[in-house]
C-alpha cells in the first residue's frame, strides 16, 4: 500500500511546483495635458518640452513617477552613497499636489522655476524643500534632517572622513548665516535676503540655466 | 550610470538648485554642450529593415559601434543613412539595449551568431539583464560543451604525446577510448561479479556428505574459495595501484570516495592474511569478512544509475534526516503509548518500551510480522492508529527523494551546472559591484586627470595635458560636474575605498598621538573648503585668525612648489620617497616668516601604485606630533593620489 502511496505521490509531485498566477493590477495611467496648455504654465518652447516629456515617459511608461522610482532614478546618479533620504524630500518638493505622485505637469512646472525661473523663485523653491512640514519656518530639525540627506549622499568614502557631528556643525552655521534676528528659525523673508547678498550663492543659482 | 536615467540627468542637475544655499564655496563651473542643440533622427539600414533612432540614443553608449564615430565607416553617402549588412532580427535587441539601457537575449535565437553581432557591435554580453541572464548562460554553457565534446573526440582520434600515466588515466577514466581500456573495464567488473558470487556462494550449505554433516561449501573447499578470493583480491589490488599511479592527483584520488571503497574491499583480506594465527582476533576477523561485501559497490565505476542513486543519497540528506528525525518521534511516542496500554494484560510480548519499538516500527512500515500483538482493546485502537500515522509519515519525504533522484537522472552528468550557477551569481555580483563602482571611479578618475591638467596648465607643459584629455562624453562630464558640486556643498571629496581604509586607519593613529585636542573640532565647517589648491587645515587654535591674508601667501608658495614637483616627475612616478624629500626640501627653503605657527607634517612612503585600472594609492595624510620647538616653516601637507598632488599649506 505504501508502494501506490508513493506512486500516487510521485505523480501528483510536478504540479506542486507550479506557481499560482497572480493578477497583476493595472499600473495607473496617466496623460498629461496638451502641449499648448503646458507651453502656456511653463516657460519652455514646444522643442524642450517634447525632448523632456520623451526622457520622462521613456523611464516611466505608465506617466507617473512614484515616490521608488523616484528614489532608484535619483540613486543611480550618486553610487557612493545613499540618495534615498534626499530623494524623498525632492519628491515632496516637486509633488504640489500631493497625491503621492509625479506627473510630467507637476515634474516640468518644477524644472520650469528650477531653470527657466528668476532668482526669486529658485530661492522660493529651495526653501520650499528646506521646509519639510510647509509651514514658512525652516527650524534646526528640519534643516538637519536635509543636511543629513545630503551628506548622505556622499557615502562614507570621503577626503576628509564624515564625522557624526559634521551635518549639524554645517547646520550651525546655516543658521548663522540666515537667521538674522536669531529666533532659531528661518523665514522665507531672511532666507531670501541672505541669499541675495550671498554672491557665491547667487551665481551658483544661474549655473544650470542652460542645462535644456 | 543606466541609458534610461540619462534622461533624467538634466533634472538631477537642476535638483542641484536644492543644495546652493547650503554650501559655503562657490560652484564648480559646469560643462558646456558645443554639440547642436536639436535631436535628429538617424536612419540604420541593417539589411534593408530600417531602423530609426535619435542621436541622442546611440550617444549614450559611446563606447559601442553604434555609439562613436566608428559608425561613419558605414556612412552611405548617397541614401544619407549608415548602411550594416547584418542580420536584421538581432539587430532588434541591440537597438533596444541603447533604448531601454537593458540587453535582451531572444530565446530563439541561436547563441553563436547572437554572440557574434554583439561583438560586432562592440557590446559586451555581460551586461544582458538579469531576466535572461541565465537562459544566455546555460546555452552559452551547452555550447561550450558541444564544442568541447567535438574536441574530446578529435582528441582522440589523433595520438597527442601525453605521458604513459595520462594515457592511463584517460583510459582509467573514459573506456571507450581505446579497445585496452575496454578489456579491462569489463575484466575488472567481471572479477567484481566473481568475487561477489563466491563471497554469497561461500555460505551456501553444499551436499551433505555422509561423513560429515551439513556443512557450508566455503568449509568445505576452503583451498578452492581461498584461490578465488587471492586472485580476486590480486587483481583488485593491481587495479587500485595502477588507478594510484596514473592519478593527476593522487591526494585528490586517495581522497575519492571511489578509492575508499577499493581499499575497504582488499584490506579485510590483508589483514586477514596478517592475522590468522591469531586465535583471539579471529574474531575480528571473521566480522571483517563482511567488508568483503563492499566489493559490490565497485560496480558503480561500471553503472552510472548507481552512481546516480549514491548522489541522490547524499543530496537529499536533509529530507532523509527529516525522515528519520520523525520517524523516531513517531515510534517512541507510539511504542510508549503501546507499553502502557498492554502493560495490564498477562503475558504481553510488551515487556519493556524498547521492546515495543520493535512493533511500532514494524507497524509503521505496514510490515506487520505478527510475532507481537496486542490483546487488549486499547492497545488495538492505538495499534491502529499507529499503523495509519506510520503511513504517512513515511509517504510524505519519500516522494521528494524520488522526485530528487529522476531529477538528478535526468540532469545526468551536469553536477558542474551547480557549480556553473556559483560561479555565476558570483560573476553577476561581481558585474554589478563593478556597474555601480564605474561611474564612480569614472568619476574619480576624471577628477584626478582635471586636478592634473590644471597643474599641468600652470607648469606650462602641454604636451602631458594633451595626453590626458581622454575624450569624455558629455553625459559623463555633466554627471561628474554634479558629483562636484555635491563635494563642493559638503566640504568633502568623494575617494576610493582604499584610500579611505587608510584614512581610518590613519586617524585612529592619530587620536592616540595627536597632541591638540582641537584638531578635530576645527576641521570640519572652517577651512576644508573652496579651491583644491587652496585647502587650509588649521589645527592649531590660534592660526585659526589669520586665515585670510595667509592664504594668498600659502597659494603662492604652493604654486611654487607645484611647479618644482611637477616640472620634474611626471604623474607616472613610483617612487614616492623622492616626492617627499622635495617636499621637505621646498617646506625648509620656502621659509619666509610667516605668521601662522604650523606643525611640520612629513608623508609615509606607499607603496609602488598601479597607474592603470583607476586604482587610487594615497598615502594618508598623517600628522605626528609637532616637535616642541616647532620650526616656523610653512610645512606643505600633501597628499599624493597616483596621479595627482593635492596640496595644502597650514
Amino acid at each position: 500500500i505504501s508502494f501506490l502511496y508513493t506512486c500516487t505521490a510521485v505523480l501528483i509531485f510536478p504540479n506542486i511546483d507550479s506557481v499560482e498566477d497572480e493578477l497583476e493590477l493595472s499600473a495607473v495611467r496617466h496623460r498629461p495635458e496638451g502641449l499648448e496648455q503646458l507651453e502656456a504654465l511653463t516657460r519652455f518652447n514646444r522643442k524642450e518640452l517634447q525632448i523632456l516629456y520623451r526622457g520622462f515617459k521613456n523611464e516611466c511608461p505608465s506617466g507617473v513617477v512614484n515616490e521608488d522610482t523616484f528614489k532608484d532614478i535619483y540613486s543611480q546618479f550618486f553610487p557612493q552613497g545613499d540618495a534615498s533620504t534626499y530623494a524623498h524630500f525632492l519628491f515632496n518638493a516637486f509633488d504640489t499636489d500631493k497625491d503621492g505622485s509625479v506627473s510630467f505637469e507637476d515634474f516640468v512646472m518644477g524644472l520650469s522655476i528650477l531653470l527657466r525661473g528668476s532668482v526669486q523663485e529658485k530661492l522660493n523653491w529651495a526653501f520650499n524643500l528646506y521646509d519639510i512640514n510647509k509651514d514658512g519656518y525652516i527650524t534646526k530639525e528640519e534643516m538637519l534632517d536635509i543636511m543629513k540627506a545630503i551628506y548622505d549622499m556622499m557615502g562614507k568614502c570621503t577626503y576628509p572622513l564624515l564625522k557624526d557631528d559634521t551635518p549639524r556643525q554645517h547646520v550651525e552655521i546655516f543658521f548663522q548665516k540666515m537667521d538674522k534676528n536669531k529666533d532659531g528659525v528661518v523665514t522665507i523673508d531672511e532666507f531670501i535676503d541672505c541669499c541675495q547678498n550671498d554672491e557665491n550663492i547667487m551665481r551658483s543659482m544661474q549655473l544650470f540655466d542652460n542645462v535644456i | 550610470m543606466a541609458a534610461g536615467v540619462a534622461a533624467w540627468l538634466p533634472f538631477a542637475r537642476a535638483a542641484a538648485i536644492g543644495w546652493m544655499p547650503v554650501a559655503n564655496c562657490p560652484m564648480p563651473i559646469a560643462p558646456r554642450d558645443h554639440r547642436k542643440r536639436h535631436d535628429e533622427l538617424i536612419i540604420l539600414n541593417v539589411s534593408g529593415r530600417r531602423f530609426q533612432t535619435w542621436r541622442t540614443t546611440l550617444d549614450r553608449y559611446p563606447d559601442t559601434l553604434l555609439g562613436s564615430s566608428e559608425k561613419q565607416f558605414f556612412y552611405d553617402e548617397e541614401t544619407k543613412e549608415y548602411f550594416f549588412d547584418r542580420d536584421p532580427d538581432s539587430f532588434r535587441s541591440i537597438l533596444n539595449f541603447y533604448r531601454t539601457g537593458k540587453l535582451h537575449y531572444p530565446r530563439y535565437e541561436c547563441i553563436s551568431a547572437y554572440d557574434e553581432e554583439l561583438t560586432f557591435f562592440g557590446i559586451i554580453p555581460e551586461i544582458i539583464g538579469d531576466c535572461c541572464y541565465e537562459e544566455y548562460k546555460d546555452r552559452k554553457r551547452e555550447n561550450a560543451e558541444r564544442l568541447q565534446d567535438d574536441q574530446d573526440d578529435n582528441k582522440d582520434c589523433k595520438l597527442p604525446n601525453m605521458t604513459y600515466r595520462e594515457t592511463m588515466w584517460r583510459a582509467f577514466e573514459n573506456p571507450h577510448t581505446s579497445t585496452m581500456a575496454l578489456v579491462f573495464y569489463y575484466v575488472t567488473g567481471f572479477f567484481i561479479a566473481i568475487s561477489v558470487l563466491t563471497n554469497v556462494i561461500e555460505t551456501v550449505p553444499c551436499g551433505a556428505t555422509p561423513s560429515q554433516k551439513d556443512m557450508p561449501c566455503g568449509e568445505r573447499y576452503t583451498i578452492a574459495f581461498f584461490c578465488m578470493d587471492t586472485a580476486c583480491v590480486l587483481i583488485f589490488t593491481v587495479e587500485y595501484l595502477m588507478r594510484l599511479f596514473a592519478a593527476p592527483s593522487r591526494y585528490q584520488f586517495m581522497r575519492s570516495v571511489m578509492s575508499i571503497i577499493d581499499v575497504v574491499a582488499i584490506f579485510p583480506y590483508y589483514i586477514g592474511l596478517v592475522m590468522t594465527d591469531n586465535e583471539d582476533v579471529s574474531g575480528a576477523f571473521v566480522t571483517l569478512r563482511v567488508f568483503r561485501v563492499f566489493r559490490i559497490f565497485k560496480f558503480s565505476r561500471h553503472s552510472q544509475g548507481l552512481r546516480i542513486l549514491g548522489y541522490t543519497l547524499k543530496s537529499c540528506a536533509s529530507e532523509l534526516g527529516f525522515l528519520l528525525f520523525s520517524l523516531t518521534m513517531a515510534i517512541i511516542i507510539f511504542a510508549t503509548v503501546m507499553f502502557y496500554a498492554e502493560k495490564g494484560s498477562s503475558s504481553t510480548k510488551f515487556t519493556s518500551i524498547p521492546a515495543s519499538f520493535w512493533y511500532t516500527i514494524v507497524t509503521m512500515t505496514t510490515l506487520g510480522y505478527g510475532d507481537m500483538v496486542p490483546k487488549t482493546i486499547a492497545g488495538k485502537i492505538f495499534g491502529s492508529i499507529c499503523s495509519l500515522s506510520g503511513v504517512l509519515v513515511i509517504a510524505l519525504p519519500v516522494p521528494v527523494i524520488v522526485s530528487n533522484f529522476s531529477r538528478i537522472y535526468h540532469q545526468n552528468q551536469r553536477a558542474d551546472k551547480r557549480r556553473a550557477q556559483k560561479v555565476q551569481k558570483a560573476r553577476l555580483a561581481r558585474i554589478r559591484i563593478a556597474q555601480t563602482g564605474s561611474s564612480c571611479t569614472g568619476f574619480l578618475q576624471s577628477k584626478r586627470n582635471d586636478l592634473l591638467n590644471e597643474l599641468l596648465e600652470l607648469t606650462g607643459s602641454e604636451e602631458e595635458e594633451q595626453q590626458l584629455n581622454k575624450g569624455m562624453s558629455l553625459l559623463e562630464s555633466q554627471h561628474h560636474h554634479l558629483l562636484h558640486c555635491l563635494e563642493k556643498t559638503t566640504a568633502h571629496e568623494f575617494v576610493d575605498e582604499q584610500l579611505y581604509e587608510q584614512n581610518c586607519l590613519e586617524t585612529t593613529i592619530q587620536s592616540y598621538t595627536s597632541r591638540s585636542p582641537s584638531f578635530s573640532s576645527q576641521d570640519g565647517p572652517i577651512g576644508t573648503c573652496c579651491t583644491r589648491r587652496g585647502k587650509m587645515n588649521s589645527p592649531l587654535p590660534n592660526s585659526s585668525l589669520p586665515l585670510q591674508p595667509s592664504h594668498q601667501q600659502g597659494s603662492l608658495q604652493e604654486l611654487s612648489a607645484l611647479h618644482i614637483q611637477c616640472g620634474d616627475k611626471l604623474p607616472h612616478t613610483t617612487s614616492r620617497s623622492s616626492l617627499n624629500m622635495k617636499t621637505d626640501d621646498v617646506g625648509l627653503i620656502n621659509c619666509k616668516g610667516s605668521q601662522i605657527t604650523t606643525a611640520i607634517i612629513s608623508i609615509p612612503t606607499a607603496p609602488s601604485d598601479t597607474t592603470d585600472g583607476g586604482a587610487l594609492h594615497g598615502p594618508p595624510q598623517r600628522r605626528p606630533p609637532p616637535p616642541p620647538t616647532g620650526p616656523q616653516a610653512p610645512s606643505i601637507n600633501t597628499t599624493a593620489s597616483s596621479n595627482v598632488i593635492k596640496v595644502s599649506a597650514l
